[in-house]
């Protein structure tokens, strides 16, 4: 991945050039806050996503990733006591915005979660079951969409003789290759991962970060991972958080070969985390 | 070099185990031994009476011959009426307690309400549908029984259905609302699908607890030696006349309650079995 390496201090009062500037920004994440309850977990984040472009947000258990993830589509809403503050922009509209429909803007942010999630229902009707949520559309054009989201998905081979049976059949990475197909069917246009192959084998993994690879033609991604050989195989970007804080964001090869931060080579080099 | 063969401290540990392990055979041996007793009595003064002339002819005069016909209606529409009454109401109530309330006070001062009332006795229950229900009516009623038993349904209704609720991971409602799924949606096409075995069981388990029911009957539907499906009157039931027939004098009547009470338990062990075999599947 060719992305021009800048130098970026996010610490310091002046004006930071951030990396990769010059790409377009999908979504702007500008002095998010975040609280469970009084506790503040994510401290004035400043941070870019970029269009067509992976991101990963990598750090220690507890650093905050998997709570910044989950501001981007407002899953926290679902939890009382759990609050966000400052901005986040998606194409410029602020989604933190009380006036922005929760439902809505999940259709258009995406999620695939750590442990596969497959509805009990059939492998057909997991994927069918979104796309006619918010798109009235005749039978034969939902069994296309169903088709073309398990083929991104890289399932189809695997299914196609068993739509109708139980998606809880299918092997873990099956099941969440099922996943992928069910958020890509609703057409959004980020995804967001979180930890999408701690549960799964070393070949599921590879399967599931070839296909992050390819989404990202069409999709702004964002990966929360553990683990930093798959931040540095998948993403373009990476930031590194440490105890509520950004602590670096920078080109992904940049982080993982000339970091701008001790912390950041600290934890990249496994010596603590 | 560890002796492979005696160790006191082991030996020691050794006896206290299998003591515990005896004791424990022995409970488990005396609670199945009364369950198998009963069984077998029930069977063995009951299976004689049973015949085609049970389900056929209506509960018979003193002295006479006669079978059950009326009762296992009356049993059968008030149990189909209390289940009618009793199952949205639970099913709505767990809902908001597992899925809406969860965080709130009201819903745990709901299930502590919820809990008390799943203890009640039931001859408490029957006396209060009759201060609502029968004494303002002025006469006994099969719609006074089945609301008596729907009272009785509710809370075990409530109780299965959050218990099953709570059992769908947390996970699934939150890949639900990734789709952009609104709540309600979420509720009642993952939620309930996911909990749906579970929640059939309460209902059965339900159907179980109320078709052996005697004492809200006495004080509601009351009985009726008659065929009658007018709900609006009183209207018996195969545990009162259980109860009536026992303590009668008459031989034929005795034989008869042997019978009903052999129906009532294959009927609540089938469900039983019924229910055991679903959640079974699902797991």
């Amino acid at each position: 991945m060719n992305v021009a390496s800048t130098p970026v201090p996010l610490t310091g009062n002046a004006t930071p050039v951030v990396a990769g500037a010059g790409f377009a920004e999908k979504v702007s994440i500008r002095n998010l806050e975040f609280f469970y309850g009084d506790s503040r977990a994510l401290k004035s984040i400043t941070l870019p996503l970029y269009a067509n472009k992976t991101t990963a947000f990598i750090g220690p258990s507890g650093c905050g990733k998997s709570t910044l993830l989950r501001v981007l589509n407002r899953m926290y809403g679902l939890y009382p006591g759990q609050r966000a503050a400052g901005q986040v922009l998606f194409d410029g509209e602020n989604l933190l915005d009380s006036s922005v429909d929760i439902n809505l803007l999940r259709a258009r942010i995406g999620m695939v979660f750590q442990k596969p999630t497959p509805f009990p229902m059939s492998i057909y009707e997991n994927v069918a079951f979104g796309i006619r949520l918010y798109e009235k559309l005749p039978r034969a054009e939902v069994d296309a969409r169903v088709e073309s989201a398990l083929r991104r998905a890289a399932l189809w081979d695997e299914v196609k003789d068993k739509l109708n049976s139980s998606g809880l059949g299918l092997s873990g990475g099956q099941q969440q290759r099922l996943c992928i197909a069910r958020t890509v069917a609703v057409k959004p246009e980020v995804i967001l991962f979180d930890e999408p192959c701690s549960a799964l084998d070393p070949i599921s993994t590879a399967k599931i970060e070839e296909l992050i690879d390819e989404l990202q033609e069409d999709y702004t991604i964002v990966i929360v991972t553990h683990n930093m050989q798959q931040a540095a195989r998948v993403s373009d970007f990476t930031a590194f958080m440490y105890l509520g804080d950004l602590i670096e964001f920078d080109v992904t090869e940049k982080i993982f070969t000339n970091p701008g931060d001790k912390r950041t080579q600290a934890y990249i080099t496994g010596r603590f985390g | 070099m560890a002796d492979l063969h005696n160790n006191a401290l082991y030996a020691r540990r050794r006896a206290r185990n299998t003591a515990a392990r005896g004791l424990a055979l022995a409970a488990t041996g005396f609670g199945l031994g009364w369950l198998v007793l009963i069984l077998g009595v029930l069977i063995y003064e009951g299976i004689g009476g049973l015949s085609l002339s049970v389900f056929l002819e209506n509960t018979p005069p003193p002295g006479s011959a006669g079978g059950l016909l009326n009762a296992i209606v009356g049993s059968v529409m008030m149990t189909v009426l209390a289940i009618f009454i009793g199952t949205p109401i639970g099913i709505l109530a767990g809902t908001y307690l597992a899925e809406y309330g969860r965080h709130d006070k009201l819903s745990s001062i709901v299930r502590f309400i919820n809990d008390v009332l799943l203890s009640a006795p039931s001859i408490v229950i029957g006396l209060f549908v009759y201060e609502i229900l029968v004494a303002p009516m002025g006469h006994f009623s099969g719609y006074a029984g089945a609301v008596a038993l729907a009272v009785i349904v509710i809370p075990v209704v409530v109780r299965t259905t959050e218990d099953m609720l709570r059992l769908v991971p947390d996970t699934l409602r939150e890949a639900a609302a990734s789709i952009g799924l609104p709540r309600a949606h979420m509720i009642v096409q993952v939620a309930y699908r996911a909990a749906r075995a579970g929640i059939v069981t309460g209902v059965l388990l339900a159907i179980a607890r109320i078709s052996g029911e005697t004492a809200p009957l006495l004080f509601t539907a009351l009985n009726n030696q008659f065929f009658s499906a007018n709900m609006n009157a009183p209207m018996p039931s195969l545990p009162v006349a259980i109860f009536q027939f026992a303590l009668s004098p008459y031989e034929e009547w005795q034989k008869l309650a042997w019978t009903g009470a052999l129906l009532i338990t294959v009927t609540v062990l089938g469900l039983s079995i019924l229910a055991r075999s679903l959640t079974a599947r699902k797991s």
